[in-house]
């Protein structure tokens, strides 16, 4: 018997306020001009808007009351994300809240005293789980190794978004054979540490990082109990906040296809009118509003517990589902444009860029099939 | 509220108990997946005593009034009426005209004596429905509709033909629509709504063999058929107008109808229980990695398609495209139909190649046939090429082309 098709969905007064504010702040903060000025930073984003973005309470959406946060959970996680895609702002929003949840799920209560609060406030962290070129291995290259009553780190990490402005990092590490999570402060590492990616999406920050040589303290460790299991789940939270923004910058994507169809010429006809154009539009459409569902759906029904089959399904359908639906705007929108969307001028760009650096991002289209397959048909 | 609540899961349990004691075996003969597959006498004979007797039993019509046979009931009796038809896979009710369409166009815009006239016997099935609405040369461009209807005293005389007339031999009544006046500046301007009889000398109705083999629709002939006045819906040079509100009803658009079970629903899990019984290459075939891949895709849309009912009703979910979900439905769904029962077919191996009537096929070739009965639902209710158009410049603000 196959299992039966969880079709949660809800919304509440509370997320529709978020939804509305987050699309007015990323809106505000974020016209398309300013979008481009930032690639040229350091940091890819602003630290005022940051702030601002603290003081609204984002860095604590996901954080239980009693550590200072709002408890609203990913039910308003998902429409921040989805409104940062919407407008390309890029900031350390994806690689906090998912730090911040590596301490919700397998941190001792120490950590969750010391560590929560300041991330509701605006403290930046990040995790460094990736150890090569595959999202779908389980083997974690970094180790730790006692020493001296200390954690010797030895290894390399890819992608550790917003690494730059990280104040501390939470990596996945093989201790005695088992895989456990480590917070590291920034304090421990040394320049050398940092090389910055030269990343396909340039609204985008992330590093390779060398933790070998580092030493921690034990207490250091997350819970060992906990780890295996949140190690699994910060994987699926990423795959399901990075849905989110490709649906909204999918749409945006949209956004640029309906405009420029509707006012370029060609022939003596607006371009739009020509069923060549206007259907496979439609199908962006379809293919966005499809994601859009998806990933509420999942927004629904994730909580703060060790996530189940059906929101582990849920997490992988999204992201499927929503990087195709971005692969799909984004080319279509250089295509669309024609001459001028081959240009690095046209914001186009922009989308198709994003759309291969979300593709990858937590697993592709295929690997999450892949996943779900054994969930869904044996 | 509670108590509405205790009285809902009262309901759902009464019919669930109802269905499951009512549920007719097996006739011995194929029975139609959707209402546009009735074929033979055989099959109408049978679904009409069915829908009699799911109306005697309460659950057809639960939110229509009562003063025109219906129970005068909130919209969510039927729907779990409808979500338990579903569940057991009873036979579908057939007179999807009447009770989806027709009825529901009348409850809205008719005058007393027109419900009182028409709407019951929609509801017990003693009156048929049929529409009138596409010609041979217009399949897709209603506006452009030639059949004439010309005012002569008390009557009008019809004529011109009509083309995919569903039940268009079994039935009472046509909800036609018919240019009364050929002069009008729009051409939209020319046409009216009837609620035409099919008893009246001039209308020839001739069945349609489709690509199934069966018949199913007919083409309807008016050769100086006269109606009487009284069955002009509205005034003249409504028609467009109210043909637009019907095929919001038919399109599932807007609430009103009496049922919405015309169709048994065919899913991803009848299609992954049909694979499971299959082999490629010597090995089951859902060990076979493209196709498990293939079929979580499929998995995948079905799924986004039932969140996306459900997701309509939440506005701040929809801020961007309001209309983008109810008037993009039919599209996504029919469209996701056609390929799904394709790819079953591609399943089958060398049984793909079997059609209905050899013993050897699958399931008595049951995928083959709605592979080929899926199109009807593709074309018909305006093709998914006009559906893209419509979606394209009404949601997205496209140019007409």
């Amino acid at each position: 018997m196959l299992r039966e098709m969880n079709i949660e969905l809800s919304f509440d007064k509370e997320q529709a306020m978020i939804i509305k504010s987050a699309r007015e702040f990323c809106g505000k903060k974020s016209p398309i001009a300013s979008v481009r000025e930032m690639v040229e930073t350091d940091d890819g984003f602003e630290t005022d808007s940051w702030d601002e973005m603290a003081d609204l309470g984002w860095m604590g959406a996901a954080i239980p009351e009693e550590f200072g946060g709002f408890e609203l959970g990913m039910g308003s996680v998902v429409p921040i994300a989805e409104s940062m895609g919407r407008f390309m702002l890029s900031t350390p929003f994806f690689s906090t809240t998912l730090a911040g949840q590596a301490i919700l799920r397998a941190g001792t209560l120490d950590q969750k005293k010391t560590w929560l609060p300041k991330i509701a406030d605006g403290t930046i962290g990040t995790l460094a789980l990736l150890d090569n070129a595959d999202w779908g291995s389980d083997a974690i290259g970094c180790t730790a190794t006692e020493k001296g009553g200390k954690l010797i780190l030895n290894g390399v990490k890819w992608y550790v978004a917003d690494a730059g402005v990280s104040e501390f990092f939470i990596l996945s590490v093989n201790y005695k054979s088992a895989p456990a999570l480590v917070i590291v402060n920034r304090g421990q590492l040394s320049g050398d540490a940092f090389k910055r990616h030269i990343l396909i999406d340039e609204t985008k920050r992330a590093f390779k990082m060398d933790f070998s040589g580092v030493a921690v303290e034990k207490s250091e460790l997350l819970d060992p109990e906990a780890s295996p299991a949140a190690l699994r789940d910060l994987k699926l939270i990423g795959a399901l906040l990075t849905a989110a923004e490709a649906t909204g910058s999918a749409a945006a994507a949209l956004d640029i296809i309906i405009d420029y169809l509707k006012n370029r010429m060609q022939f003596g006809k607006l371009i739009g009118s020509y069923q060549g154009l206007k259907h496979p539009t439609v199908e962006v459409l379809n293919q966005m509003e499809a994601a859009r569902s998806h990933i509420y759906h999942a927004a629904t029904i994730v909580g703060d517990q060790p996530l189940d089959v059906d929101m582990e399904i849920a997490c992988r359908m999204a992201k499927a589902q929503a990087t195709e639906a971005l692969l799909f705007a984004g080319d279509r929108a250089v295509q669309f444009h024609g001459g001028m969307g081959f240009t690095y001028e046209c914001d186009a760009q922009l989308y198709i860029r994003r759309a291969q650096w979300a593709q990858q991002q937590f697993g592709d289209a295929y690997h999450h099939r892949k996943r779900l397959a054994p969930l869904l048909l044996d | 509220m509670k108590d509405d609540n205790k009285k809902m899961e009262a309901f759902r349990e009464e019919v669930f108990a109802w269905m499951k004691e009512n549920k007719p075996s097996d006739p011995g003969f194929l029975l139609p997946q959707t209402f546009m597959e009735v074929g033979t006498e055989e099959q109408l004979d049978f679904l009409r005593k069915w829908q009699r007797k799911v109306y005697d039993a309460g659950y057809l019509g639960l939110a229509w009034p009562k003063e025109f046979g219906g129970h005068g009931l909130s919209p969510i009796y039927q729907q779990i009426a409808d979500q338990e038809m579903a569940l057991h896979r009873v036979p579908i009710l057939f007179n999807v005209i009447g009770l989806g369409w027709a009825g529901p166009l009348i409850l809205k815009n008719g005058t007393e004596d027109e419900k009182k006239k028409y709407l019951k016997g929609i509801l017990n099935g003693d009156d048929i429905w049929c529409q009138g609405f596409s010609e041979p040369d217009h399949g897709s461009d209603l506006g452009n509709a030639q059949t004439t209807a010309v005012r002569d005293g008390d009557t009008y005389v019809i004529n011109g033909t009509k083309i995919w007339t569903t039940f268009g031999n079994y039935s009472r009544y046509m909800i036609l629509l018919a240019r009364t006046n050929p002069e009008a500046k729009r051409k939209y301007d020319g046409l009216s709504f009837f609620l035409a009889p099919m008893d009246v000398p001039g209308v020839t109705a001739n069945p349609i063999q489709k690509i199934t083999g069966e018949y199913g629709f007919t083409e309807t002939f008016f050769d100086n058929a006269r109606i009487p006045t009284s069955c002009l819906m509205g005034e003249e040079g409504q028609g467009w107008t109210i043909a637009m509100q019907t095929l919001m009803f038919e399109r599932s658009a807007e609430g009103g109808q009496a049922s919405s079970y015309f169709m048994e629903r065919v899913t991803m899990d009848d299609l992954i229980k049909s694979a499971r019984t299959m082999t490629r290459d010597g090995r089951p075939l859902l060990e076979d990695p493209i196709v498990r891949d293939n079929l979580v895709q499929f998995l995948i849309e079905e799924k986004a398609l039932a969140l996306g009912v459900g997701r309509a009703d939440i506005p701040a979910l929809c801020s961007d495209y309001p209309l983008s979900l109810p008037l993009s439905g039919k599209l996504r769904a029919t469209e996701f139909f056609r390929r799904m029962r394709q790819y079953a077919i591609c399943l089958q191996g060398a049984k793909g190649g079997l059609y209905v009537g050899d013993d050897d096929a699958i399931e008595g070739g049951f995928w083959q046939r709605a592979y080929f009965n899926s199109f009807s639902a593709t074309i018909g209710g305006g093709t998914s090429q006009i559906q893209a158009n419509i979606i394209g410049e009404h949601v997205l603000g496209l140019p007409k082309g």
